[in-house]
């Protein structure tokens, strides 16, 4: 890449993308700012940015009035369980495409992401019945079978990708080598793999922690998560702003923080493996 | 001990027929190159007898015990691949050390033949580090280490030189020549590139469209190619295919003339032409001669210095002795 950029675009274009990056992020600093004003303050027009009181009474009116502990302890079950779970169902998919590919393939690849398209709200009245059918309403088995079955396209895809990376040769070596296929998956096919796993493992934990639309429908109190709980803090009488907010921010805490450390694996898993 | 024998072997992917039923024996101990231009085969025959493909019909023996039916895995061969295809997640001495542990050979035993084979192949200095800070020729050398600590019964390479620049490849291919005269075991190489096949083998293997053209010393081939094939394909540049009158007056459809057996002479001649593009090798010159009568230019091998110049007029003599003559169909006429 022997691109020459003059100083004065590089300047602009760091400005646009900081910009860009500002813009982004000023929902999440709003919210965060809210959660620490009055109700009175919140709604205050003109808003008010930086110099108000101060008072941390919304998060433990928030922790008082509702149960965090366990719509937290929901949140980190149903995403981590809902994610191992189509993990262990599609890397072996996955493993059979990229290595054993068959004439339809790619048939079936497409298709599986079309079910991606599929308006969620297509098979609401579908699968409430069979959740009522099977008595499972509220619990988090539903929710993390339902969750599975909606990213597991996505986790196919993304491990199939990254299985498409590892040349063939590599493997038809280790075979050369004398490693049967067991010793050929343990000692050769998975450690290459890993990056991608674990790329995968993160992108989808992020993806069933957000997940709204389902979680909310299918749960009451047993099972609420974390999407639940925020919600249920947007009453219709209104006026609960900073409460709202306080509750948004416990919410995306523990999400927010383990993307930020985990960035790197995290933007490998966004461009799908194209970046070495 | 490593005698490989390939009986009526057959390779169809789906309707296609790669290989037509095949018989070839290479002998223990025997440096055996297949070569042929891409597509014709030469690789997939190299990977029949390594199992990483399963034939379609016929049997492979490989010191005389069935060896069709076995995974890759037991035949107890050796592979060096094109793309060096070392497992980059371990380091050089993990890499070389693999088969070993997968034989599950004693530890004591895998240090002291890794240390060998780091020491013969320059590679002591890199062994704690990872293949993708290696260079090219570096990687080929781990390539060829992890081949040779398990003293397989055969080695198989597929191109292994084709990655790597011209210098290089010069230098690798004394190198695994030399390793050949050392370990005395049995070699298969492939390759498209004749040179190759020519400065190492023990016998030639030409191959085209999955038939086997010939099999020869490379002394053989250069001095009777069975058919028009093998004698475009074997020597370098080169040989001069000639049909038409020239060729019914030596009794043949085709005949071919090497340009190192054309003399250039004063004057008269069998051919008179004009000088068109010279290469100047310092050592030699070859010059390509238009010949009216001829829709193709002829190849000629002068010394390093002669006086001709573009658009001058030649006269050329071939050496009678050295005229290859070939019926309508291609083949050599004795």
């Amino acid at each position: 890449m022997a691109r020459a950029i003059s100083n004065r675009k590089k300047i602009m274009w760091t400005a646009l993308s900081w910009g860009i990056g500002l813009l982004i992020f000023f929902p999440i600093l709003w919210t965060f700012l809210t959660s620490f004003k009055s109700e009175a303050t919140a709604i205050s027009d003109p808003p008010v940015w930086f110099f108000f009181d101060w008072t941390t009474q919304n998060y433990s009116d928030v922790l008082e009035r509702s149960n965090y502990p366990l719509a937290l302890m929901n949140s980190i079950i149903i995403a981590v369980g809902s994610t191992l779970l189509g993990i262990i169902i599609a890397v072996p998919a996955a493993w059979a495409m990229a290595f054993v590919p068959g004439k339809k393939t790619k048939d079936v690849l497409l298709w599986m992401l079309s079910t991606k398209m599929l308006p969620a709200v297509g098979v609401l009245y579908p699968l409430v019945l069979i959740a009522k059918y099977f008595g499972v309403m509220d619990s988090r088995i539903l929710l993390i079978v339902v969750l599975m079955l909606i990213n597991l396209p996505i986790i196919v895809w993304m491990l199939y990708t990254y299985f498409r990376e590892i040349p063939g040769e590599i493997l038809e070596a280790a075979r050369m080598d004398g490693a049967g296929l067991k010793n050929e998956i343990i000692y050769v096919l998975t450690p290459m793999a890993v990056p991608g796993i674990a790329s995968t493992i993160l992108l989808n934990i992020i993806l069933a922690w957000n997940e709204a639309f389902w979680t909310i429908i299918l749960t009451t109190v047993n099972a609420a998560p974390l999407t639940k709980f925020i919600s249920s803090f947007s009453a219709p009488e209104g006026l609960f702003y900073a409460k709202l907010s306080a509750a948004s921010i416990m919410a995306i805490a523990p999400i927010l923080i383990m993307g930020w450390f985990s960035q790197k694996q995290l933007v490998r898993g966004l461009t799908f493996g194209a970046v070495k | 001990m490593g005698r490989i024998t390939l009986d009526k072997v057959q390779k169809k992917f789906g309707e296609v027929e790669v290989i037509p039923p095949l018989d070839l024996t290479i002998e223990d101990g025997e440096f055996v190159v297949f070569v042929g231009p891409s597509g014709c085969g030469k690789s997939t025959l190299l990977r029949l007898i390594a199992g990483l493909e399963d034939v379609s019909g016929g049997e492979i023996r490989i010191d005389g015990k069935p060896a069709t039916d076995l995974p890759p895995a037991k035949r107890g061969l050796a592979m060096v691949f094109q793309s060096y295809a070392l497992y980059p997640h371990m380091s050089v001495r993990k890499n070389i050390a693999f088969p070993m542990k997968m034989a599950g050979m004693d530890q004591a035993e895998q240090d002291r033949r890794i240390a060998k084979a780091a020491e013969a192949l320059n590679l002591t200095d890199y062994l704690d580090r990872r293949p993708g800070q290696l260079s090219g020729g570096q990687r080929q050398r781990v390539a060829i280490g992890r081949a040779i600590v398990r003293e397989p019964a055969a080695f198989l390479f597929d191109e292994p030189l084709s990655n790597l620049d011209a210098a290089l490849r010069v230098g690798m291919r004394m190198e695994i020549s030399e390793l050949h005269s050392t370990l005395k075991t049995t070699m298969v190489y492939v390759t498209h590139d004749q040179v190759e096949a020519m400065t190492m083998a023990d016998k030639i293997v030409v191959l085209r469209a999955g038939n086997i053209e010939q099999v020869g010393s490379p002394l053989e081939l250069y001095k009777a190619p069975r058919n028009t094939f093998v004698a475009g394909f074997i020597g370098s540049p080169k040989m001069n295919l000639l049909t038409g009158a020239i060729a019914d007056k030596h009794n043949a459809t085709t005949i071919g003339i090497r340009p190192e057996h054309l003399d250039v002479v004063e004057s008269g001649g069998t051919f008179t032409g004009r000088v068109g593009v010279a290469e100047h090798l310092g050592s030699d010159t070859f010059f390509h001669v238009h010949i009216p009568e001829m829709s193709e230019p002829m190849t000629v091998r002068a010394g390093g210095e002669v006086g001709l110049r573009h658009g001058d007029t030649i006269h050329l003599e071939p050496r009678a002795e050295h005229i290859h003559r070939f019926d309508a169909q291609g083949l050599r006429i004795a």
